[in-house]
C-alpha cells in the first residue's frame, strides 16, 4: 500500500477507499479484538502494556499454537480432531517415562513425535479409507491416547533430565526483553503452516477439500493422499504440542491436558476459520490463541474475577464469532 | 416382505441381520468373562429388602449414561449431536445442590423436590438455546453446542462459587442409592424415561418425523413436516435427559464438583449410542440399541475391575470398542463380507426388510 504509482489518486484517498478483501475480514476481526483487548488492559491495569505481556503470551501458550496449526489443517477440511488433547497428555508422558528408563533425550523426543505422528496417520486411514466420521474416529483416538497414558503409569513422574530443563529455559532476548526457544519453535510451525497452505500444492488441495470433496476428487486432486495427510500433520503437531507442554511443565501426567482440544477448537474458531471447512488461515489461529491467552492474562491481571471466568468468556467469544460467521455466510450465498 | 422358500435359513439370516445382534452379542460375551473370571460374578442375594449384587450394581451405574444417550439418540436421529450435555449435568447439580443447601429445611422432601425441578427447568432452557442455535440460526450442531460444553463449567463453577458443595438431604440422596420395589431408583428412573421415549416417539408419528427431518430436513420441510420445532424440541429434551443425569451422579456422592461431574460422559453418552446401531449420519435410531449400549459401557467399567485391571485403563478398552463398532458399521468392511457370503444375493427380499443396510449396501446386495 505503500507504493502508490498513480498519481490521480492522493495518498489519503487511497487510505480512505482501502476495503481489504473479504477472505481477510475474520482474521481482521481477530486482530481488533486483541489489540482492543490489548489496549483495555493497558488502560486498566499497570503494567500490562509492557510488551513483555504480549511475549509472555507467546511463551505460555506455545504448545497451544502449535495444536492449533494441526488443528487448522484438519477444520480447513471439514474435518474435527479431538484427539489431541489426550496426545498431548500422552506424549508428556511418553518423555518422562523413556527419560526415567535412561534413554537419551534427543531419541525420546523422537520417539514422542513419532507416536503422535502414528496415531494421527491411523485415525486418516480409518477416516479415510473406512468412511469413519472424523469426530468418531478421533474419539476413538481421544480413548486411545488417554488410554495409553495411563497403560505407561497412573502417577505423575517429573522431568529432570539436563537437555530438558536447558531446552526449557532457554531465552533469546531482545534488549529488555526475552522471548523462550519454546515460543520460537511454535512461531516456526505457525510460519510453516501458512506457508505450506498458501504455496504448495497440498495447501492448495486442502483448501479444495474444505470446499467440495467430490470436486476436488473429480478435479483429479490427490484427496486420499491429503485427508490422510491432515491429520497426520494433527498428530505430528499434537505431539510437537505435548513436547513443548512437557518443556514448559517438566512432567508426564495421565490427567495433563484434559479438554485442550476445546481450547485449541476454539481457537481456531475465534481465528476466522470456517468450521465446515474451506475457508481461514494458520495466522487466524495463531492470533485466536493468542486472545485466549490475553482472556486469561486479563484475568490475572485483574485479580477479583475467579479463573471460571475464562471458560465463559471464552464461550461467549467462541458464540459471538460463530453467529457472526453464520450470518456472514449466509449473505454471501 | 416376501416370504423366501427356506424359511430356517432365512430365518437365522434375518436374526443375524437384525441391529441388535451384535450389540447383544458383545454383552453377552462381555459377561461371560465376568464369569470366568469369577464364577460368583452373577449371584444376588437378598439384604435388606433389597438386591445386591453386581449385576445390580451394573444396572445402577449404567442409569448416568443411558439417561443422557436417550436424549443423544434423538439428537443424532435428526443429524445432529449434542457435546454440551456433559456441561448441562454440572450445570443442573450445581442448580440443585446449592438451592438444597439454601433452602430453609435442608433435609425435608419438598426442598428437593423444588430444587430438582429448578434444575431441571434450567436444564430445558438450555437444552432449547442449543436447539435454537442450530435450528434458528443454522449453526452446525457440533459448533452450536461446543459453546455451551465449553462455557458449561465455568457457568456451573459460578454457580457453586468454585466450591464443592455438600448436601445433606435424604430423598435427594435416594435418587442414587434408594431401592423401590428391590430394585435401585436410579435405574428405574432411566428406565422410566427409556419408556416414556419409546411410547412417544414409537406409538405416535413423532419418531417417523424425526427419523425425517434426519433424512433431509429440507424434504421434510416441504412435505410439512416442522422440522425446526422437532429439532428444537430434541435439543431441549436433551438437555432434560442430561440435567436428570447430573441429579442423579451429584445424589451418589451426595456432592457436586462443578469441575469433574458428568466430565466425558457425552463422549460415553455417544459411544453408547453407537454401540446400540444408530447411525451418526442420521435418519434412523434404536432406543433399545442405545439401552444395550449404556448397560455395555457399564459392564466394560465394571470387566476392567473384575478381572483385575486398574480402571483408567477403561479408556483403552474404550478405544477399542469405539474402533471395532465403527468398522462393523463401516459399509466398506460390511460389502467385503456381503461379498464373500454366497447367500447374500439370493434373498433380495431380506435386505429391503434390515433396516440396518444402508442404500449403498442394499445396491451392492442386488447386483
Amino acid at each position: 500500500m505503500s507504493a502508490t504509482t498513480v498519481p490521480a489518486d492522493s495518498l489519503w484517498d487511497r487510505v480512505r477507499g482501502f476495503t481489504p478483501p473479504p477472505r481477510y475480514l475474520p482474521v481482521l476481526a481477530t486482530l481488533a479484538l486483541l489489540v482492543g483487548m490489548f489496549s483495555v488492559g493497558g488502560v486498566r491495569y499497570e503494567g500490562f502494556s509492557d510488551p513483555q505481556v504480549v511475549l509472555s503470551l507467546f511463551i505460555d501458550n506455545a504448545f497451544l499454537i502449535v495444536l492449533a496449526v494441526g488443528m487448522t489443517f484438519v477444520i480447513l477440511t471439514g474435518g474435527i480432531d479431538l484427539s489431541v488433547g489426550s496426545v498431548v497428555a500422552l506424549s508428556t508422558m511418553i518423555a518422562a517415562k523413556t527419560l526415567q528408563l535412561g534413554w537419551p533425550p534427543y531419541l525420546s523426543m523422537a520417539a514422542v513425535l513419532a507416536t503422535g505422528t502414528l496415531l494421527g496417520l491411523l485415525m486418516g486411514l480409518l477416516i479415510h479409507y473406512f468412511d469413519i466420521q472424523p469426530f468418531i474416529a478421533t474419539l476413538a483416538g481421544l480413548f486411545l491416547a488417554r488410554g495409553l497414558t495411563y497403560l505407561i503409569s497412573v502417577e505423575s513422574i517429573s522431568i529432570s533430565d539436563s537437555t530438558f530443563t536447558n531446552l526449557a529455559f532457554k531465552t533469546v532476548t531482545f534488549g529488555d526483553y526475552y522471548l523462550r526457544w519454546t515460543a520460537i519453535i511454535a512461531l516456526a510451525v505457525v510460519a510453516i503452516g501458512a506457508y505450506v497452505l498458501a504455496r504448495t500444492r497440498f495447501g492448495r488441495t486442502v483448501y479444495a477439500i474444505g470446499g467440495n470433496e467430490s470436486s476436488a476428487m473429480l478435479m483429479g486432486l490427490r484427496v486420499a493422499f491429503t485427508k490422510v495427510g491432515v491429520y497426520v500433520i494433527s498428530g505430528f503437531c499434537a505431539s510437537l504440542g505435548g513436547l513443548l507442554f512437557s518443556f514448559y511443565i517438566l512432567s508426564g501426567n495421565s490427567l495433563h491436558a484434559i479438554g485442550m482440544e476445546l481450547d485449541a477448537i476454539a481457537a481456531v474458531v475465534i481465528g476466522g476459520t470456517l468450521l465446515t471447512g474451506g475457508r481461514g488461515y494458520v495466522v487466524g489461529s495463531l492470533l485466536g490463541v493468542m486472545v485466549l491467552g490475553m482472556i486469561k492474562t486479563l484475568i490475572s491481571f485483574d485479580g477479583t474475577l475467579s479463573s471460571y471466568w475464562i471458560r465463559i468468556i471464552t464461550g461467549a467469544l467462541l458464540l459471538a464469532f460463530v453467529v457472526v460467521q453464520r450470518f456472514a455466510s449466509r449473505r454471501r450465498t | 416382505m416376501a416370504e423366501s422358500p427356506t424359511t430356517s435359513v432365512s430365518g437365522l439370516q434375518r436374526l443375524l441381520r437384525h441391529q441388535l445382534v451384535w450389540p447383544v452379542l458383545a454383552l453377552v460375551v462381555l459377561l461371560l468373562v465376568n464369569v470366568a473370571a469369577k464364577p460368583g460374578f452373577f449371584d444376588i442375594r437378598m439384604q435388606d429388602g433389597h438386591l445386591y449384587g453386581n449385576l445390580i450394581d451394573i444396572v445402577r451405574n449404567s442409569a448416568p449414561v443411558l439417561l443422557v444417550a436417550l436424549g443423544m439418540t434423538l439428537v443424532i436421529a435428526t443429524r445432529g449431536i449434542d457435546l454440551s450435555v456433559g456441561a448441562i449435568a454440572a450445570i443442573s447439580a450445581a442448580v440443585a445442590c446449592t438451592r438444597i443447601v439454601g433452602a430453609a429445611d435442608e433435609g425435608a422432601l419438598t426442598t428437593a423436590v423444588m430444587a430438582c425441578t429448578y434444575a431441571l427447568a434450567v436444564c430445558i432452557l438450555l437444552g432449547a438455546w442449543n436447539g435454537f442455535l442450530v435450528s434458528v440460526l443454522g449453526i452446525q450442531p457440533i459448533i452450536a453446542t461446543l459453546i455451551l460444553m465449553v462455557a458449561g463449567r465455568g457457568i456451573s463453577m459460578a454457580i457453586t462459587d468454585g466450591q464443592i458443595t455438600t448436601v445433606h438431604n435424604n430423598t435427594f440422596s435416594d435418587l442414587a442409592t434408594g431401592y423401590v420395589l428391590t430394585l435401585p431408583v436410579a435405574f428405574l428412573i432411566a428406565l422410566g424415561v427409556c419408556a416414556l421415549t419409546a411410547v412417544l416417539t414409537r406409538r405416535t408419528a413423532l419418531g417417523m418425523l424425526i427419523e425425517a427431518v434426519g433424512i433431509n430436513p429440507e424434504a421434510s420441510r416441504l412435505a410439512g413436516v416442522r422440522s425446526r420445532t422437532i429439532i428444537w424440541t430434541v435439543y431441549a429434551f436433551s438437555g432434560l435427559c442430561a440435567g436428570i443425569a447430573g441429579l442423579v451422579i451429584a445424589a451418589n456422592t451426595n456432592s457436586v464438583n462443578a469441575n469433574s461431574l458428568g466430565l466425558w460422559i457425552e463422549l460415553d453418552a455417544i459411544l453408547a449410542v453407537v454401540i446400540g446401531g444408530t447411525s451418526l449420519a442420521g435418519g434412523r435410531f434404536s432406543l433399545m440399541g442405545t439401552l444395550i449400549g449404556a448397560l455395555f459401557i457399564a459392564t466394560l467399567a465394571r470387566t476392567v475391575n473384575n478381572i483385575g485391571i486398574p480402571s483408567d485403563l477403561n479408556y483403552l478398552f474404550k478405544a477399542i470398542v469405539v474402533i471395532a463398532v465403527c468398522l462393523l458399521q463401516s459399509p466398506k468392511v460390511r460389502s467385503v463380507f456381503r461379498v464373500r457370503r454366497p447367500g447374500a444375493t439370493g434373498s433380495s427380499g431380506s435386505v429391503g426388510s434390515a433396516g440396518s443396510a444402508t442404500p449403498t449396501l442394499a445396491k451392492a446386495g442386488r447386483s
